[in-house]
């Protein structure tokens, strides 16, 4: 066939559908928006529990995780997924799932090498850069700190 | 047999004598419905993993073609098959019960790693022996036909295409259909000038599983290549599931297996007449997760063959 | 009232973040798992310039859900203990800031994988 890469590559982007961004985006915003209200209803609830800001955001946190986990053992999670987009995993219910459908689609191969290991496989990076990125945030503190600074 | 840089006519086609399709409970809900030898139920039909599922679609499909074609495992000469787990273990396990004389071959294609793989077609090239099998699958779905001597059967496989690898640097995981296109145009038009034939001479033209956008792609450049598809076309991917109904991929590339729409319905179609001549186009992504993530791009490769109902005997040639 | 407010901020603040993810998911070709990773670490940046900690106040969990609030949460965490530790904080903060939600995922993905089966997508 007559054609080169480049011109290829234009013709298949020509002929390849793009995301429905008038779709995409509103339901992002939408679920998104929701998982977060969720969330803050649910800081609301422990803060009036006498609850520490930082315990509330721990539990905040765990509720949103467990939730998740049941929600991707019974199959449900990727169906809402599918709707929500960006909507879904940005929140930490994204961080849950990416944890919980590996371990659990890795069953067959074991607990050691099958459900534990294969856990990480989206969720590392994610630990690993965060942790990354935290050191250098602390090697700043620490250089402001030691200049008389106070962050 | 004359060989044309992969193209191939039989002097003696092999007739199809036996062929069976299997599939998962979305397949089976799709516009094939009805169609299928066997429905297998849930996704792992009581099995453990979804490998051992999959060696039991590939051995029930295996065993109901012969079972159609009325032959024993011990009549055949030699099995090639293959599927898209790692070492091909669904083929493996599936069929070392048989006793067969077996080739394992790697036809390539798969969808996103996480979601169902396909299983690709491929004819067996050498086919020496007298009764090759043929079984072929998708994650969800397999097929086997059984091959005999010319009009044994009722449907002879006159010629067949062996598509070279092409690549044009598509690399887009989730766009199989663009990196598979480029092939398929490459064999057909390959197969249509060294057989001089064109679109208007075959009653159908079905790719394996260029899906949507990869068919779009198709049909437009072989209007620009001088052979217009005219009509002719139609894509496994599409025909496998309804696009409209099932929540099949937003582009429908992916997902299919060319294999279950010819075990289900075209060779029926093609043994009560209804269709007579027909290019069969396997389709397949070379695509290799580790390969990609280090930048590469998608290879294609397109293998074809002609199968005819045997109430015409012309030659290819 | 005031808890109507709360939750309407959550929300949009919430929303707009997951957009943010959504025009990067639609117009580029990062996948979901590099977006993640890019929010994390964006969280974290954020948090140490001090320009998240308003947003958390505004919006509550609006910001803290999201993953860039773990980022904020991380760089919150190493910035109170290079406070009180010094040196050894730099490496006990970030971690020990995100324990509890590592903690808990881990835990519900082990129960998880003890008690269903997988399916399929």
């Amino acid at each position: 066939m007559n054609m080169s890469y480049k011109e290829y590559g234009q013709l298949v982007k020509k002929m390849s559908p793009g995301s429905p961004i008038y779709k995409t985006f509103p339901l992002a915003f939408l679920i998104g928006g929701t998982i977060c209200s969720v969330g803050e209803a649910l800081r609301l609830w422990l803060s009036s529990m006498n609850m520490s800001k930082e315990e509330c955001g721990i539990w905040v946190s765990v509720i949103l995780i467990f939730i998740t986990a049941v929600l991707t053992g019974f199959g449900v999670f990727h169906k809402i997924a599918k709707f929500g987009g960006a909507g879904t995993f940005v929140p930490i219910t994204g961080f849950a799932n990416a944890v919980v459908s590996p371990a659990l689609e890795f069953q067959t191969e074991g607990f050691i090498l099958g459900v534990s290991s294969k856990m990480f496989i989206i969720a590392g990076p994610v630990i690993v850069y965060g942790t990354i990125a935290a050191m250098a945030s602390g090697i700043i503190c620490y250089i402001i700190n030691c200049l008389g600074g106070n962050i | 047999m004359k060989n044309r840089r992969g193209v191939i006519c039989f002097k003696n086609p092999p007739s199809i004598l036996g062929y069976a399709a299997v599939a998962g409970d979305m397949e089976a809900n799709g516009p094939l419905k009805g169609k299928f030898d066997k429905v297998f139920q849930g996704d792992m039909d009581g099995e453990k993993s979804f490998e051992k599922a999959e060696s039991k679609m590939q051995l029930f499909a295996a065993k109901q073609a012969l079972k159609k074609a009325g032959l024993s495992p011990d009549e055949i000469d030699i099995a090639f098959a293959g599927d898209l787990l790692n070492q091909c273990i669904g083929t493996n396990y599936g069929l070392r019960e048989l006793n067969i004389p077996f080739a394992g071959i790697y036809g390539a294609c798969s969808t996103m790693a996480e979601s169902a793989s396909e299983r690709q077609f491929r004819f067996p090239l050498e086919y020496g022996g007298q009764r090759p099998l043929t079984a072929q699958w998708t994650a969800t779905a397999a097929g086997a036909v059984v091959l005999g001597k010319q009009n044994e059967g009722k449907v002879n496989v006159k010629a067949a295409c062996v598509g070279e690898i092409i690549d044009y640097q598509i690399k887009d995981m989730n766009n199989m259909g663009a990196a598979m296109a480029p092939a398929a145009v490459n064999t057909i038009t390959k197969f249509f000038k060294s057989t001089k034939t064109q679109a208007e001479d075959y009653d159908m033209i079905l790719t394996g599983d260029l899906g949507q956008v990869g068919s779009a792609i198709l049909s437009q450049i072989m209007d620009k290549e001088g052979y217009p598809l005219k009509g002719k076309h139609s894509d496994c991917g599409l025909l496998l599931f309804d696009r409209q109904r099932q929540d099949v991929h937003s582009g429908g590339s992916g997902c299919g297996c060319s294999a279950a729409v010819l075990c289900a319905d075209v060779l029926k179609r093609l043994e009560t007449g209804k269709l007579k001549r027909v290019l069969f186009i396997a389709t397949g992504a070379l695509m290799s997760p580790t390969a990609n993530q280090q930048g590469e791009s998608i290879p294609g490769v397109a293998h074809l063959i002609f199968l005819e109902g045997n109430i015409g005997h012309g030659n290819c040639d | 009232m005031e808890i109507a407010i709360s939750l309407l901020k959550a929300f949009c603040v919430g929303g707009l973040i997951c957009v943010v993810g959504q025009i990067l998911l639609d117009y580029t070709k990062l996948t979901p798992a590099r977006i993640l990773v890019g929010f994390v670490v964006l969280g974290v940046f954020l948090g140490t310039i001090g320009i998240y900690k308003p947003v958390v106040e505004f919006a509550g969990a609006g910001a803290t859900v999201p993953l860039t609030g773990f980022g904020y949460l991380l760089s919150e965490g190493v910035r109170q203990a290079v406070k009180t530790q010094g040196l050894v904080g730099i490496l006990k903060g970030g971690l020990s800031a995100g324990a509890a939600g590592i903690s808990a995922a881990i835990l519900f993905g082990i129960l998880v994988a003890l008690i269903f089966k997988p399916k399929k997508k």
